[in-house]
C-alpha cells in the first residue's frame, strides 16, 4: 500500500538514532555492533516514508499531521524518557500493524527501545520486531544482543519470550545464534522454555534447511522429554522437519502413548496423527484375514456396551486369530479416552486413528463421539460430516452388505433441519444415503419426502438425487420388494388407484429445471426396476415433461421415453433392450455416484481429504506392511530420563540455599532439579503433583493422583508388558495411602519431614533405583549447577560473554533472597509439580525483592505459665525470619524454660486445632529439658492472612497443654524491597476499596521521622522504600500467606503533628487492622 | 500451520490482520469475498476455501469472519477449533467479541494472538494461563483510570508474572477468595423435529454442566450424580480425570478458576425424550386470497414445572405479504422483509392455552407456497433437567474451608422444530 520513497535525509536521521542506540546497548553488543555498523550501512534498506496518509480515525489518539513526516510525533514519543509516552507510541504503532498499515519507517526508532526496562514497552517492541525484522534485517541485528541477554534471565517467561522472538526474526545471518540458543534452551530447566525451543526448530529449519541434520539431533533430545508440555511441541517439530525419520519415534513410542491423555489438546492431535502413520509402518493390518471371524460375531454390533468391554476384554482378544502387537493395542487403548475430549479436532483425530489402524469391529466406538460433534459449531459440523460421509462410503464399499454401518444407530441425528446451511444439508443427505439399508429405507424415504417440499431448490434437487441413489444402490443388492416400500414412500397417496395424485408428479410443474431432470431420471429408474407398479407414474411424468417449457427437459423426456417405452413396432429396438443396462447397470449407483468415493485415497481428518485434493505437504498414509517391523526397537530398557545439563540457576540462589536436610526439598515448594524428575509423574495424572504439594493438601492430592496410577497399574497388568518407565511402582504405596486416607489427612500437617519425603519420593519415583537416590541426586545436581553457573560464561556465544558475566555479577549483588525456592527461575513451569501452597506470582515489578526484616522484636509473650504447667514456661516471639518449611509460614520462636526441679522430657507438638486454611509446622521435638535450662524451638505457622489464633496442643513430659498463638497483624507481613516507582505503580493499582487511610496525631509535637519509622518497623514487618520526598514515608511488604502486597505510606504534615496514614492492600481486613495498629502506635510517640 | 489471521466485519472490511510468519497480503481475502458472493447467505460459506497457493479456513462468530490462512496440509478441524478458541478467549477477556470491542482493545488482542500462536502453532490457549501472561482489562481499573484521567496507561498489564505458572494448566496458582463458592448449572437443550401430526421424528438432549467455581487455593472436587447411567456419550473439560470416571462414575477434578464448561453430554435419539410442549397448528394456503393460520401451544410432560419463555418463530414463505392475527396471550410481530413471524408468548398457563389465529395475506397472483413453513420453538423449564439428571453431592478435598455450593437445573429448547 505504500510506495517506497527513499529520502536520504530521513535515512541519515535514522542512522543517527541507531548510533545512539548502539551506545545504549554498547555493553552487550560487542559481537554485533562492530559488524553490523560497518557492513549494514551499505545495504541498509531505506526506510519507507510517506503515504501513511489515511491514518485510521479509530486510533485512540489523533495523530497530528506534521509536515516533516507522518510519524515525527511517534518518533519523538519513542525518543522521550518517559515510559508512558513510549508505551503510548508503541500502542499506536501496534495499532497500525494490526490494521495492516505500513509502519516500517519507524523501525529505527522502535528497535532501540528493545532495551527498555518497561516490560510492556518491551513486549510491544517484540511484536513489532517480529513483524518487520525480515524487511529491515540489518537494523534488526541490533536487537539480537538484547535477546541473548534475555535468554539468561532468571524468569522462565522472559527466557521463553526472548527465544520466541529471536527465532521469529527471519534473518539468515542469525542462524548460528539461533542454533546455539535452541540447543541451550532444550536443556533448560523450565518445560515452558523447552517447549518454546521446540517451536523454534521449524522456524530455523525454514530459514535454513541445511541445518536439518543438526536440528534432528535436537529433536531427538526433545522427543525424549518426559514433560507433557514439551512432547506435543517436540512431535510437532519432528513432523515439520523430519517426518521421514520414523526411527526416532521407536524409543519414545510407548512414552508418547502413555502421556497422550495429558498432553494439551492440540499436541494430542499432532501426536495421534503422527502415531497413525507410525502404526501403519510398524504393525500389520489387524483386519487381514479376519473378516470371516468378525462376521461370526454378529451380535457384537447390537450391543454397544458389550462392544466396549470386548475391546478391553483379554478373552475376546485371545479369540482373534492373530494377536495384535502389544504396542499396537497400547496406542488404541490410550487414544480411546480422548474420544471424550471436548475438542472436536482431538475426537476426529482419534476417529481417523481407529479407522485407519484399528480392527474393523472396534471402529464403531468412534461413531457416537463423532455424532456428538454434530451439535458443535457449523464449521465443525461440516468437517465432521464430510468425514462421516467418507467413512460410511468407505465402509459401504468394503464391508459385507449385511453388516450394519457404524453410524446406523444414529440415523436420526442426520435428519436435516430446514435451518441448516445448504452445504450441511447436502452432507447430511450424503450420509443418509450411505446409511440406507433394507430395514431403515422406509424411514429414510419418508424423511426425504418431507425435504422435497423445502423452499431450498438446490436441496430439493440433492434430495431427489439421494432418493435415486439410495434406492438404486439398494436395488443392486436387495430384492424388488424394496421398490414397493420406496414407491409407497415416494408416492404420497397410499391408495394405488390415485397414483396420479402422487407427490412426485404433483410437484413436478412447479419445480426448478434441475429438479425436473432428476425426477425424470428417478421415474425412469423406478420403472425399469419395478415396471408393474410404477408404469403409470412414469408415464405420467413423461407426459408432464413433454409439455414443459424447457427444451432440455422435453428432449430428455423424449429420449428416455423412446428407450423405456419403445413405440409400437419398434419393440425390438436394440437400445430399448438394453435400457436397463443404460440406466441402471452401468455402475452400481447408476448415474449419481457419491462424491466421497475418491476421497478414499486421503487420510481422514486431513485438509486434503476435506478439499479432495492433494494439499501441499500432505503425506500419504502408508499401507500396512506385510510383515510387522521388529517390535524390539520400541523396548526401552532404561527410561530415557531427561537430564538437564545447563541449568539456569542464578548465583544468588545457590549461594543462599538454606542448609537443611534433604527432606526440605521434597516436602516443600519443589526446587528445580526435582521438578523435572517429577514432571513425568506429574504429567501422568492431572493432579499428581503430590510429592511437592504443600502440607495442607498433600494427601488428598496424593490420593487422587494415586487413583490414576492404580488404574494405570491395572492396565499394566492386563497388558503384562514391560513398561519403559517404572512410574507405576508407586502404585502399591498409593493403595496403602488410599486406604489409610483419613489418618493421613489428619496427620498431614504433623507428618514430620522424613515421612513425607519418603512418601513423596515414592509417589514420584521414576523407578526403584532412582527413587531411592532421589534426594542425594538432587544434592549432586545442585552442586553441579553451581559449578556450571560459575563457568556459565564460557558457554555463551562469542561476544555476549561479557554481558552475561555482568549479569551474573549483578545478580550476586542482589540481596540474599529470603526464600529461594520462590524465585528459582527453573521452578514452576506449566506442568512441573509445584506445591499448591506455593505463593502466587510476586507482586509486579522486576525490582521488587523480598528483603530481610529491619527490626526483630525481642519481647516475648508468655503462652504457658509455670504455675499452670508445673514448672514449664513457654514464651513465644516472632522472629520475622522466613520459615524454611514454607514461605507462607511465619516463624515463631518458642522458648521453653524449665523452672521446676525435675527434668522435663519429650516436648513436642500434639494435636493441632487450626482454622481452615491455616497450617502449622512443628518444631523439632525436645527430648530433655534440664531444670533451669531454656531451649528454643521454631514453629512455622501459616496464618492464612488472618489474625485467628493458631491453637495446638503441646505435649511435655506426658502432659498436654493447650496453647494458642495469635499473631499481631504486623507479623503476618514480610518486607519487600522496592523502588519508589514500583511502590507508586502498585499503589495506584490498589486504589478504591483497597485503600484505607486515616489521620493520626502524635502526642509529642513534631516527632522525628526516624522515630515514626522505627515505630512502624516495630509493629509491622515492612521495609521502608527510599523516597524522594522527605515528608512522606513509604513502606512495602506482602502478606506472608497470600503474598498480597501491603503498601503503607505516611504523609507528614509540614506544620502540625497530624500525619495521614494510608494502607493499600487487597485484603481489607489486613489493611484496616494494620491502619489501626499504626495509628495507635504513632499516637503513643 | 496457521500463517495469518484476518478478521473481517460484516460489511467486508478487513479490520485486523496478524501474521505469524512472513506477511501474506490481505488481497488473499478476495478469494473469501468471492465465496461469500457465491453463497446465499453467510452461513453457507464453506469453511474451507482453496486458492491456488493458500487455504482459507474461516469461521463466523458474532457476525465477524475469522479467516485463517494456511499453506500446507493441516488438520482442518484443528484450525477451526483454534479459531473458535480465539473467539472464546476474546469473549472471556472483553465480555463480548464485536468489531468495536476488538478495535478498542487492539493491543490486548494483538498480544493475545501473539501468545496463543507461535510460528503458527498453538502455544498457550488455556484462558487461565493467558490471564497470567496478559491481564484482562478490568472494569474497575478502567473506571478508575477514566476518573483519575490516566488515559489507558495501565489498561494493559505492565508486567510479566515472575515466572510462576500454575502446575495445573487450566488453573491459576494462588487463587484467593473471601467467599468460597461453587455453582453448577445443569442445562439441557432439547433438539427435536416434530412432524405434522405431532409425532416426534427425532429428539435428542444436549446437556451441559457449566460451573462457576470461586474457590481459594487448589481444591480437588468430586461430583457425583444420582443417575450417572444417563451419561453414555459425554465429553469433558481436560481437568476431569477420565480414568476415575470410567471406573467409578465419579467426576474428580481440580476445577478451573471462574467459569468453565465442565462437561457436555448427549442423549441420543435412541432414548425416549419427553417433550415438554405441544403445538397444535393449522396453516393453510388457498389458491387465491392468502391463507389461514391457527396455532395453539400447550404444556405436555412438564413434570409439574411451568413452561416459560415460550417464543414461536415462523419463517413465512417469500410470497407472504402480511399477517393479520389475533393472539390470546403475548405479542406477535411480522417482519415483512425477512418474512419472519415471531410470537412471544412467555409463560404458559395450562388452564388457558395461548392461541394465535388469523389471516395471512399473500402477494396477489403468485401461486400458493408449495409447503407450509416450519415452526421454531423456544422454551425454558426451570428447576429440572429433562433427562432427570441430578447431582448427588459435591465434595471438596485439598482445602479446608467449607464452600457454598449450588446446583441449578434448566431445560431449554435447542433446535426445536415443528413441521407443519
Amino acid at each position: 500500500m505504500c510506495a517506497a520513497t527513499s529520502r536520504p535525509v530521513i535515512v541519515e536521521g535514522a542512522w543517527r538514532l541507531i548510533k545512539r542506540q548502539e551506545q545504549d546497548v554498547s555493553a552487550a553488543t560487542s559481537f554485533f555492533a562492530s559488524s553490523s555498523s560497518s557492513s549494514s550501512a551499505a545495504a541498509a534498506p531505506y526506510p519507507d516514508v510517506g503515504c501513511m496518509v489515511d491514518e485510521d480515525a479509530a486510533m485512540p489518539l489523533p495523530v497530528s499531521d506534521l509536515a516533516a513526516g507522518r510519524h515525527e510525533d511517534l518518533k519523538q514519543m519513542l525518543d522521550s524518557n518517559k515510559d508512558g509516552l513510549k508505551l503510548e507510541a508503541m500502542k499506536r504503532i501496534i495499532g497500525m500493524v494490526a490494521k495492516g498499515r505500513d509502519a516500517s519507517e519507524l523501525f529505527p526508532a522502535v528497535v532501540k527501545n528493545v532495551v527498555s526496562a518497561n516490560l510492556e514497552v518491551k513486549k510491544l517492541v517484540y511484536v513489532y520486531l517480529v513483524r518487520y525484522a525480515e524487511e529491515q534485517q540489518d537494523l534488526a541485528l541490533l536487537s539480537i544482543s538484547t535477546f541473548q541477554r534475555a535468554l539468561k534471565d532468571p524468569n522462565q517467561l522472559i527466557r521463553a519470550c526472548a527465544l520466541r522472538v529471536l527465532s521469529s526474526i527471519r534473518v539468515p545471518v542469525i542462524v548460528p545464534i539461533m542454533m546455539l540458543s535452541i540447543k541451550d534452551a532444550v536443556s533448560d530447566m523450565s518445560p515452558y522454555v523447552r517447549k518454546t525451543a521446540a517451536h523454534a526448530i521449524p522456524k530455523l529449519y525454514n530459514l535454513d534447511p541445511e541445518q536439518k541434520e543438526e536440528l534432528i539431533q535436537v529433536i531427538e533430545k526433545l522427543l525424549s522429554d518426559e514433560t507433557t508440555l514439551v512432547v506435543g511441541s517436540a512431535v510437532m517439530a519432528f513432523e515439520e522437519v523430519c517426518p521421514e525419520r520414523i526411527d526416532l519415534i521407536h524409543k519414545n513410542y510407548r512414552k508418547l502413548c502413555n502421556l497422550l491423555v495429558d498432553v494439551e489438546e492440540l499436541g494430542q492431535v499432532i501426536i495421534i496423527n503422527m502415531l497413525t502413520r507410525y502404526a501403519r509402518t510398524q504393525f500389520v493390518d489387524p483386519n487381514a484375514g479376519q473378516i470371516e471371524v468378525e462376521d461370526k460375531e454378529q451380535p457384537f454390533y447390537e450391543d454397544e456396551e458389550e462392544e466396549e468391554d470386548a475391546e478391553a476384554d483379554p478373552e475376546k482378544l485371545q479369540q482373534r486369530p492373530k494377536m495384535m502387537d502389544h504396542d499396537h493395542r497400547l496406542l488404541l487403548r490410550n487414544a480411546k479416552p480422548l474420544l471424550q475430549s471436548r475438542n472436536a479436532a482431538v475426537v476426529l483425530s482419534v476417529a481417523q486413528l481407529y479407522q485407519h489402524v484399528a480392527p474393523r469391529p472396534e471402529v464403531s466406538l468412534v461413531a457416537r463421539a463423532l455424532v456428538r460433534l454434530l451439535r458443535s459449531h457449523r464449521e465443525v459440523q461440516a468437517v465432521v460430516l464430510t468425514n462421516i460421509a467418507s467413512m460410511s462410503t468407505r465402509r459401504k464399499a468394503k464391508a459385507n452388505r449385511e453388516e450394519k454401518d457404524i453410524f446406523e444407530p444414529y440415523l436420526k441425528s442426520f435428519f436435516v433441519r430446514s435451518s441448516d446451511p445448504t452445504h450441511i444439508k447436502s452432507l447430511k443427505l450424503e450420509v443418509l444415503t450411505n446409511l440406507a439399508t433394507d430395514t431403515n429405507i422406509a424411514v429414510i424415504l419418508r424423511e426425504f419426502q418431507t425435504y422435497i417440499g423445502s423452499s431450498d431448490k438446490e436441496f430439493v434437487a440433492a434430495t431427489i438425487q439421494a432418493i435415486g441413489r439410495s434406492c438404486s444402490s439398494l436395488l443392486f443388492i436387495i430384492s424388488t420388494r424394496w421398490v414397493t416400500v420406496m414407491g409407497q414412500a415416494v408416492i404420497n397417496g397410499k391408495n394405488k388407484k390415485i397414483e396420479k395424485e402422487s407427490l412426485l408428479p404433483l410437484v413436478f410443474p412447479s419445480q426448478d429445471d434441475i429438479v425436473k431432470l432428476q425426477i425424470l431420471t428417478l421415474a425412469t429408474k423406478l420403472y425399469l426396476t419395478n415396471p408393474k407398479q410404477t408404469r403409470l407414474l412414469c408415464q405420467y411424468v413423461y407426459n408432464l415433461a413433454k409439455y414443459d417449457t424447457n427444451y432440455d427437459i422435453r428432449d430428455r423426456a423424449r429420449l428416455t421415453r423412446a428407450l423405456v417405452f419403445p413405440p409400437q413396432g419398434h419393440e425390438d429396438n436394440k437400445l430399448a433392450k438394453h435400457a436397463k443396462k443404460i440406466f441402471l447397470a452401468t455402475k452400481p449407483p447408476p448415474v449419481q455416484q457419491s462424491s466421497f468415493k475418491d476421497r478414499d485415497q486421503f487420510q481422514l481428518s486431513t485438509l486434503s481429504h476435506l478439499i479432495n485434493a492433494r494439499a501441499t505437504g500432505y503425506q500419504d498414509l502408508p499401507d500396512f506392511p506385510a510383515e510387522a517391523a521388529d517390535p524390539s526397537v520400541r523396548c526401552v530398557e532404561v527410561p530415557a530420563i531427561f537430564a538437564p545439563e545447563n541449568h539456569h540457576r542464578p548465583a544468588y540462589q545457590s549461594r543462599s540455599k538454606p542448609k537443611k536436610p534433604e527432606s526440605f526439598y521434597s516436602d516443600e515448594s519443589s526446587p528445580g532439579d526435582e521438578s523435572d524428575e517429577e514432571s513425568e509423574s506429574d504429567s501422568e495424572s492431572d493432579s499428581s503433583d503430590s510429592s511437592s504439594s504443600g502440607s495442607s493438601d498433600e494427601d488428598d492430592e496424593d490420593e487422587s493422583g494415586s487413583d490414576d496410577e492404580e488404574d494405570d497399574e491395572e492396565d499394566e497388568e492386563e497388558e503384562e508388558q514391560q513398561q519403559p518407565k517404572g512410574k507405576k511402582k508407586g502404585g502399591s504405596t498409593s493403595v496403602k495411602k488410599h486406604s489409610g486416607k483419613c489418618e493421613a489427612t489428619q496427620a498431614s500437617g504433623t507428618e514430620d519431614s522424613d515421612t513425607s519425603s519418603t512418601s513423596s519420593s515414592d509417589s514420584s519415583s521414576e523407578d526403584d533405583s532412582e527413587s531411592s537416590s532421589n534426594s542425594s541426586e538432587e544434592e549432586i545436581t545442585k552442586k553441579k549447577s553451581k559449578a556450571e553457573t560459575a563457568k556459565g560464561g564460557d558457554r555463551q556465544v562469542g561476544g555476549s560473554k561479557r554481558s552475561n558475566l555482568d549479569l551474573l555479577l549483578d545478580l550476586e549483588d542482589s540481596p540474599p533472597a529470603m526464600d529461594t525456592p520462590l524465585l528459582t527461575p527453573s521452578l514452576g513451569g506449566l506442568l512441573t509439580p509445584s506445591p499448591s501452597s506455593q505463593p502466587p506470582a510476586l507482586p509486579p515489578g522486576a525490582s521488587i525483592q523480598p528483603a530481610s526484616a529491619k527490626f526483630i522484636p525481642v519481647t516475648k509473650q508468655e503462652l504457658l505459665n509455670r504455675i499452670n504447667s508445673g514448672g514449664l514456661t513457654v514464651a513465644c516471639r516472632f522472629t520475622r525470619s522466613p520459615h524454611l518449611y514454607s514461605p507462607r509460614m511465619t516463624s515463631v520462636e518458642l522458648s521453653f524454660t524449665n523452672s521446676g526441679a525435675e527434668e522435663i522430657k519429650d516436648i513436642s507438638v500434639g494435636a493441632k486445632k487450626l482454622a481452615p486454611g491455616m497450617a502449622l509446622h512443628e518444631f523439632a521435638g525436645i527430648t530433655v529439658l534440664a531444670p533451669g535450662a531454656t531451649l528454643c524451638g521454631t514453629l512455622g505457622i501459616d496464618f492464612n492472612d488472618t489474625t485467628q489464633p493458631a491453637a495446638f496442643d503441646l505435649v511435655a513430659g506426658g502432659r498436654t497443654f493447650n496453647l494458642s498463638i495469635t499473631a499481631p497483624v504486623g507479623e503476618l507481613l514480610m518486607p519487600l524491597a522496592m523502588t519508589e516507582a514500583d511502590f507508586n505503580l502498585n499503589q495506584s493499582k490498589l486504589k478504591g476499596m483497597n485503600e484505607l487511610s486515616g489521620l493520626v496525631s502524635a502526642s509529642t509535637s513534631q516527632p522525628a521521622t526516624s522515630v515514626i519509622v522505627d515505630k512502624i518497623y516495630e509493629i509491622a514487618n515492612l521495609l521502608q522504600v527510599q523516597t524522594s520526598s522527605s515528608t512522606s514515608l513509604k513502606f512495602g511488604g506482602q502478606t506472608a500467606s497470600g503474598k498480597a502486597l501491603v503498601l503503607v505510606s505516611v504523609l507528614l504534615s509540614e506544620s502540625g503533628q497530624e500525619s495521614s496514614v494510608t494502607v493499600n492492600c487487597e485484603k481489607l481486613v489486613i489493611s484496616s487492622m494494620l491502619l489501626k495498629e499504626i495509628q495507635s502506635a504513632v499516637k503513643k510517640i | 500451520m496457521i500463517h495469518s489471521l484476518f478478521i473481517i466485519n460484516s460489511s467486508g472490511d478487513v479490520f485486523m490482520e496478524k501474521h505469524w510468519k512472513s506477511v501474506i497480503p490481505r488481497s488473499i481475502c478476495d478469494y473469501f469475498f468471492d465465496a461469500q458472493r457465491k453463497a446465499n447467505n453467510n452461513e453457507d460459506i464453506p469453511p474451507v476455501i482453496t486458492t491456488p497457493h493458500h487455504y482459507l479456513l474461516s469461521i463466523l462468530r458474532s457476525n465477524l469472519f475469522f479467516v485463517a490462512v494456511c499453506m500446507t496440509e493441516v488438520p482442518p478441524l484443528f484450525v477451526i477449533e483454534f479459531l473458535h478458541r480465539v473467539v472464546d478467549t476474546f469473549e472471556d477477556y472483553f465480555g463480548e467479541c464485536t468489531e468495536s470491542i476488538i478495535k478498542e482493545h487492539y493491543v490486548v488482542v494483538y498480544e493475545l494472538l501473539d501468545e496463543m500462536l507461535d510460528n503458527g502453532f498453538p502455544l498457550a490457549t488455556e484462558s487461565n494461563i493467558l490471564k497470567e501472561l496478559i491481564k484482562p482489562p478490568n472494569i474497575l481499573r478502567t473506571i478508575a483510570n477514566t476518573v483519575t484521567g490516566k488515559s489507558k496507561e495501565y489498561s494493559v498489564s505492565a508486567t510479566l508474572p515472575t515466572g510462576q505458572l500454575s502446575n495445573v494448566p487450566w488453573r491459576r496458582s494462588g487463587v484467593k477468595y473471601t467467599n468460597n463458592e461453587a455453582y453448577f448449572d445443569v442445562t439441557e437443550e432439547v433438539d427435536a423435529i416434530i412432524d405434522k401430526a405431532g409425532g416426534t421424528v427425532t429428539a435428542e438432549i444436549q446437556g451441559y454442566i457449566d460451573c462457576c467455581v470461586k474457590l481459594s487455593g487448589m481444591p480437588d472436587l468430586t461430583l457425583t450424580f444420582m443417575n450417572s447411567r444417563l451419561f453414555d456419550d459425554i465429553s469433558f473439560h481436560p481437568c476431569v480425570r477420565l480414568k476415575r470416571w470410567e471406573s467409578e462414575r465419579v467426576l474428580s477434578f481440580i476445577p478451573p478458576d471462574g467459569n468453565s464448561r465442565l462437561l457436555s453430554y448427549h442423549i441420543g435419539p435412541q432414548s425416549v425424550v419427553a417433550i415438554p410442549v405441544y403445538i397444535r397448528h393449522n396453516i393453510s394456503f388457498r389458491d387465491v386470497g392468502g391463507g389461514r393460520l391457527d396455532i395453539t401451544v400447550g404444556p405436555k410432560q412438564t413434570m409439574g414445572r411451568v413452561v416459560e419463555g415460550v417464543v414461536l418463530e415462523i419463517p413465512m414463505p417469500k410470497c407472504v405479504l402480511n399477517c393479520n392475527l389475533t393472539v390470546t396471550q403475548g405479542k406477535y410481530t411480522f417482519d415483512p422483509v425477512s418474512k419472519l413471524l415471531n410470537w412471544n408468548i412467555g409463560r404458559i398457563d395450562p388452564t388457558k392455552l395461548p392461541n394465535m389465529r388469523g389471516n395471512i395475506s399473500v402477494q396477489s397472483g403468485s401461486p400458493p407456497p408449495e409447503s407450509n413453513p416450519i415452526i421454531n420453538v423456544q422454551f425454558v423449564v426451570t428447576q429440572r433437567a429433562l433427562s432427570g439428571l441430578k447431582v448427588n453431592r459435591l465434595d471438596i478435598y485439598g482445602e479446608k474451608y467449607n464452600p457454598f455450593k449450588g446446583v441449578k437445573y434448566v431445560t431449554k429448547a435447542g433446535r426445536f422444530q415443528v413441521r407443519t
